[in-house]
């Protein structure tokens, strides 16, 4: 019988699409739009990047955690720094500053990025990702993650 | 096509036989007389897989530790999508579920279907009962509010006082001492890992019996046809499952499940009181003081299980039609009346909101803002400005979206504007606002707390508390209390008041300050019954 079908197929979509919702959808965001101070930029090594390890907050569903996190800090001028997220943008991998090569490795995929986080070679798809910067008063300000855009 | 649909057909039906099962168990013989009487057995167990479905998926965004219970509840019910629906399916359903297993109870009951072969049947049916219980006393504790908390402990505390087994009980229960993390995880653990999987044997072992001695025939049925199970009585199931579920969707979309204060030890104004379907044996418990309270929280409520178990042997008369069957009809008429009687009168001796019950499953924001502040909400909502502006909901109005930062000016000048408005925007069609300096001190002092981000959250502040803070405001509590971090400290700071008084307190000590705390230097504020109802609610929310 049809209507049994039917009555099933309703009940059934009528729990599926809530079900889908809940599960893929994003929750709903909190603002939370922090800078961190990562370092003195007077105190950046110019050219050569510099590893920063600072504290910073981050949501996790209920809760709001704050962590020990990296960047790959280069300082272009006293008005300019560059700062890389430190997993690489092929498979997530962290990566460490060669300073013989002057060049960026990952040792997983052996993916090898230039200074400012351009991809050298390897499978990476695209650039390293870079923080949002920001300058104030000597401090360098650290925000959230900018995914790069893949190279043409 | 047909070919190749038949052929993968063949192959599962020869390697498992699942086709002939289905057929079987769908082309069962049923007694001419069935149908829509018998219904509640399958809505009740369409209920069990519903509880099911959302508590998994509950459970995937929940964490079972007292430390975060509350806070991972509170982010599914406001942050997560579609969250709120599935709390609310879980919440109803559960309900739900006690009264369609008691329907199924008390139709088989009417019919004296547990007669002799189907003993076995009943009395596994009252387990399924039990179990059903078993799941709201579990599940009651694992929100982790107040509500939550005192109502178990209440529970862990008749179990502790149970003869004999009471230390045991409530060792098992993980109370010894205070409920904490061990009668969490115990709880958490029975109604999630140990229950299920009970439930799900006891409900084969149900069905089975069922299918065993057929559908009770009534008498009569023995010169009729049998019929078949489908389609008939599977359509008549479906319909009926299809519209409970239509009910309790409809609840859970409409009506409201609030989430308390987080479960707080130390509150000392909170009164428990357990789910409705509880209600009748909380009331029972207090017919029984001293040494006969255990009649009422363990004798009794052992008895009516051992009753209902052995109704079975208590009834062997032969089977009568049900309209001849005066006595079963007694019986449950008087247990409906008892049942209503005592939740009725548990429900009408309920003191009213002793504390102030907030609604954290919604925003609330707002108990952060200054008295001056919330009064602002009040003028705003008195002047009816959101007629003309926008607030951060980003709809099309006539003026300025009054949470946009790019119209963010100082409270001087906004005061300026309300009092002459087109002096400052020319050419502005805003109506001047008949108010009091003060009046618009506050209204400004709120706008330039507005941001896109918390517009709708303030919004929603609780009617009780902008009227309680217009009152606050009015009578310049300000003057000598501190609230939020804004005021003075000539008086005591008023946050968390409803750690130490209630409602009755304070309206006394409004009335007479020198009765209830003698040498104070607090003037007598005899506000009208409504007025004292709002300033002592908008009070007892202020939080710590």
């Amino acid at each position: 019988m049809s209507v049994i079908y039917g009555l099933w197929g309703l009940i059934g979509a009528a729990l599926a699409l809530p079900a889908s919702i809940y599960l893929l959808f994003p929750p709903k965001l909190r603002k939370r739009e922090e800078w961190t101070e990562a370092a003195e930029v007077a105190k950046l090594a110019p050219k050569t990047p510099t590893e920063l390890v600072f504290r910073h907050n981050r949501v996790d569903g209920w809760k709001i955690t704050s962590e020990r996190t990296t960047a790959w800090a280069l300082k272009v001028s006293d008005t300019e720094v560059i700062a890389l997220a430190p997993q690489c943008t092929h498979l997530g991998c962290a990566y460490h500053w060669d300073d013989g090569k002057r060049q960026f490795l990952c040792p997983c995929h052996t993916s090898t990025f230039s200074p400012e986080g351009k991809v050298l070679s390897g499978p990476a798809p695209r650039p390293l990702d870079r923080y949002e910067v920001r300058i104030e008063q000597g401090k360098l300000l650290l925000g959230k993650v900018v995914e790069s855009e893949s190279a043409e | 096509m047909m070919r190749i649909v038949r052929h993968v057909t063949g192959w599962i039906e020869h390697r498992t036989g699942l086709e002939t099962a289905i057929r079987n168990f769908l082309y069962e013989e049923v007694p001419a007389s069935s149908g829509w009487r018998h219904i509640f057995g399958s809505v009740a167990m369409f209920l069990f897989m519903l509880q099911a479905f959302t508590g998994i998926l509950l459970a995937f965004n929940y964490a079972p530790t007292p430390g975060e219970a509350y806070n991972s509840l509170r982010y599914i019910v406001t942050e997560v999508a579609g969250g709120r629906l599935i709390r609310n399916l879980h919440h109803w359903g559960a309900s739900m579920m006690i009264v369609v297993v008691a329907l199924h109870m008390a139709q088989v009951f009417l019919f004296g279907a547990y007669k002799k072969p189907r003993e076995a049947t009943w009395m596994a049916g009252v387990a399924l009962l039990l179990l059903t219980l078993a799941y709201g006393l579990t599940g009651y504790l694992l929100p982790w509010d107040n509500r939550a908390y005192w109502g178990t402990v209440v529970t862990v505390q008749i179990a502790s006082k149970a003869p004999f087994l009471g230390p045991y009980l409530s060792r098992l229960l993980g109370g010894e001492g205070a409920i904490g993390v061990v009668t969490f995880a115990r709880f958490y653990g029975m109604h999630v890992l140990l229950l299920p999987p009970v439930t799900t044997m006891m409900i084969i072992a149900h069905v089975y019996l069922v299918r065993k001695h057929g559908i009770a025939p009534a008498p009569g049925d023995e010169t009729k046809p049998m019929k078949k199970f489908y389609p008939e009585q599977v359509y008549k199931d479906t319909v009926a499952i299809f519209a409970a579920f239509v009910i309790l969707f409809a609840m859970a979309v409409a009506v409201h499940v609030p989430l308390e204060r987080l479960a707080d030890p130390t509150d000392t104004t909170y009164v428990p009181r357990p789910d409705w379907y509880f209600l009748f044996l909380f009331q029972t418990l207090k017919f029984f003081e001293g040494p006969l309270e255990i009649v009422g929280s363990i004798v009794l409520p052992t008895l009516a299980i051992l009753a209902l178990v052995l109704v079975p042997f208590l009834d062997r008369g032969r089977v009568r039609r049900v309209t001849q069957r005066y006595a079963a009809f007694g019986v449950v008429f008087l247990a409906l009346l008892g049942w209503a009687g005592l939740t009725a009168a548990a429900i009408a001796t309920t003191p009213k909101t002793a504390a102030v019950e907030i609604d954290f499953s919604a925003p609330t924001e707002w108990l952060q803002l200054s008295p001056e502040e919330m009064a602002g909400i009040g003028y705003f909502r008195k002047e009816n400005c959101s007629s003309c502006h926008a607030v951060g909901d980003g709809g099309a109005k006539i003026g300025p979206d009054l949470a946009n930062t790019a119209i963010r000016k100082s409270a001087a000048w906004m005061i300026a504007h309300f009092k002459r408005p087109a002096t400052l925007v020319p050419g502005s069609m805003m109506p001047p606002i008949q108010l009091s300096d003060s009046q618009l001190n506050a209204l400004a002092a709120f706008l330039l707390k507005l941001t896109p981000q918390n517009a709708s959250a303030l919004q929603a502040a609780p009617t009780f508390a902008v009227e309680g803070a217009l009152i606050y405001q009015a009578n310049r509590c300000g003057a000598c209390h501190l609230v939020n971090g804004v005021g003075m400290k000539v008086g005591p700071p008023l946050n968390g008041t409803f750690r130490h008084r209630n409602k009755a307190w304070l309206a006394r000590h409004f009335r007479e300050p020198q009765a209830m705390s003698p040498g104070t230097i607090m003037p007598r504020y005899p506000f009208t019954p409504s007025d004292m109802e709002k300033i002592c609610s908008y009070l007892l929310s202020l939080p710590d």
